[in-house]
């Protein structure tokens, strides 16, 4: 496959992403720390022969979503941490109606209108629902320029082949900074044919698309329908990396920016003779439960890095369990911790369970 | 001697026997669309955009494509629909809250944008779905089930006329309203929406048609007294005709 090397932010590689995987029609509302998402798209769309609007809402955009994967079309839109909440509302609609779409969030500080600079803090959001109703929705975490561009592709497929939302859980940092990313050229993607996409009655019967059920026991079923959809998610499509986890003593988990942060930290550790690993989610939904649980079962301890008050946090103590202690290392606000500070932690957490191996200072 | 059938149900409905109360007039709005679109020939490349409201059932009365949108997104949703198939007959069919209260913005931009679509705007001055509250085209003095005392101005804001403001963005071409609160007024409602169904295949821009509609039920009054009291009061506030046509024929 021929490939062009560019240097590009983030946020552009989040759009040549999305028009490599054939989206062709892009909604959206300008916030930072996205703007050059839909600056890049409104002059990338029509360059393809599509259709770019920008909205007058967020509220608006998710529902142009809504309407035009009713009809067929490979359709995105994104955001930022408030424009994501406008957006629950038709990302609850989208999986009852079972409508492919992708959404990018670009996380920033909150809670409230908060402030521009990175975060995780929109974890529960994502993963827990965010929208009314018992759903999930695809949750994507990129932690370099490249994977932006990647897990984009990923999460169109991923949106179609389910007939279910898919988000990239990206934040400030990624979307900002540039990195060299490997484009490929003649790339072809994969779209499924929609025999259940809206392009007029001709030569068949009508067709609906719906959330609403009013018998009970109707919705019900439907939402039975729904989880089992859900239930081949979590059997075929997690997705994690595993980073220097052999014979590690100190498990860090981590996702995006963090998990990116743990990288570095866990070489600076192992130089140290602390024997640290990563478990780096690349799908927070599906979450990798059962490598979690087999890598926390091999540990003395896990440290969860996130940025945020401890939300990721929660489901890796529930998956963990009594397998392990679980400690956390949190910065919020758009705060970023350093690699050092990630470090002293696990100092810290070496001396307390491998006394016989005395971190060194560097 | 033989048959011959002279009236007969649309192809674009389905045999369905419709939900609405006695004396409702979603059953007639349905009827003229659907005899529109068989004149047209429109009803297989028809997709249509249902409401949340009385009418959130219309799709299982259409026989075409339809689907649901959340309250008041409706006009977003059609957007989206009509971009993927601009060469579809995309039409949202909406009530007074669905359109003038929680999808006002919606509402405004996607005839600012000359969105190439049809709104249907069924305006009963009420929230009939829920059970007959407050609506943003309810009159002054009109009582309802958040306003007891009848609405106050003052208190409770004024009724909104939508249809003339959006008149005032450029995108808009066709806007009218119409009634079905008698057989002449029915048929004139018909023209209107066959000449917005027409703008839009000509696709001049954003087109809509407000048809004033009763509801029996949530007024307290009998089906006949409704249509009289939309002949007699609400015209008053809400004048038929031609608000804007800017098609030049």
């Amino acid at each position: 496959m021929k490939e062009v090397t560019k240097l590009i932010t983030g946020n552009e590689a989040i759009g040549a992403g999305a028009i490599l995987a054939g989206c062709r029609h892009y909604f959206g509302y300008p916030i930072t720390p996205q703007n050059e998402i839909p600056e890049y798209m409104s002059r990338e769309i029509p360059a393809h022969g599509g259709c770019f609007i920008q909205s007058e809402s967020e509220l608006a955009a998710i529902n142009m979503v809504i309407g035009a994967a009713a009809a067929g079309a490979r359709a995105m839109t994104s955001s930022s941490s408030p424009g994501i909440s406008l957006m629950q509302e038709g990302i609850s609609y989208m999986t009852g109606m079972e409508l492919p779409g992708v959404i990018v969030n670009v996380v920033r500080g909150g809670p409230g209108l908060g402030g521009i600079g990175p975060a995780q803090s929109d974890y529960f959001q994502a993963v827990k629902g965010g929208g009314h109703g018992d759903y999930h929705t695809i949750t994507l975490a990129p932690h370099t320029v490249q994977d932006m561009l990647e897990l984009t592709i990923l999460a169109f497929d991923l949106a179609e082949k389910y007939r279910n939302p898919a988000l990239i859980l990206a934040d400030g940092l990624l979307g900002q900074m540039s990195e060299a990313v490997k484009i490929p050229m003649n790339y072809k993607p994969r779209i499924m044919k929609k025999d259940w996409a809206m392009t007029g009655c001709k030569g068949r019967p009508p067709l609906l698309l719906r959330s609403l059920f009013l018998n009970e026991k109707e919705l019900e079923d439907h939402n039975l329908h729904l989880f089992r959809k859900y239930a081949e998610l979590k059997r075929k499509e997690v997705r994690f990396e595993s980073f220097q986890t052999r014979g590690a003593e100190i498990l860090l988990v981590a996702y995006g920016t963090s998990g990116r942060i743990c990288k570095a930290v866990v070489e600076a550790a192992r130089a140290e003779g602390i024997r640290a690993g990563l478990l780096r989610l690349i799908t927070l939904y599906p979450f990798p439960e059962v490598a979690l649980k087999n890598l926390a079962s091999r540990v003395n301890a896990v440290l969860v890095a996130e940025l945020s008050m401890g939300q990721f946090l929660e489901d890796v103590k529930r998956v963990v369990c009594d397998a392990a202690p679980v400690y956390f290392k949190g910065r919020v606000g758009g705060m970023v911790f350093s690699m050092e500070e990630i470090l002293e932690d696990v100092r810290k957490i070496a001396r307390k369970f491998i006394p016989h191996k005395r971190a060194r200072r560097t | 001697m033989g048959e011959k059938t002279v009236f007969k149900r649309p192809e674009s409905l389905t045999d369905a026997i419709f939900h609405y109360c006695p004396g409702c007039g979603h059953g007639i709005i349905h009827r003229l669309i659907a005899e529109l679109l068989d004149e047209m020939g429109a009803r297989e490349r028809c997709l249509c955009v249902a409401p949340v409201g009385c009418a959130v059932f219309a799709y299982f009365y259409f026989n075409f494509d339809c689907m649901e949108a959340p309250h008041g997104r409706t006009p977003a949703v059609a957007t989206g629909l009509k971009r993927v198939h601009p060469d579809h007959l995309v039409f949202s069919y909406q009530g007074d809250g669905d359109l003038a209260a929680i999808g006002t913005g919606e509402t405004i931009h996607c005839a600012n944008r000359g969105e190439n679509i049809t709104v249907i705007f069924v305006n009963n001055g009420t929230y009939g779905m829920t059970g007959g509250q407050m609506a943003p085209t309810t009159l002054l003095n009109q009582k309802t089930t958040t306003t007891l005392k009848g609405r106050s101005g003052v208190k409770d804001g004024y009724p909104l006329k939508i249809t003339e403001m959006l008149a005032l963005t450029p995108g808009s071409v066709f806007l009218a309203r119409g009634a079905v609160s008698s057989p002449q007024n029915i048929r004139l409602t018909k023209k209107y929406i066959r000449k917005a169904f027409e703008v839009q295949d000509r696709k001049l821009g954003f087109s809509l048609v407000e048809i004033l509609s009763p509801c029996p039920v949530n007024w307290e009054l009998t089906p006949v007294q409704s249509m009289r009291y939309i002949e007699e009061t609400v015209v008053k506030e809400y004048p038929l005709g031609i608000i804007k046509d800017t098609t030049g024929t």
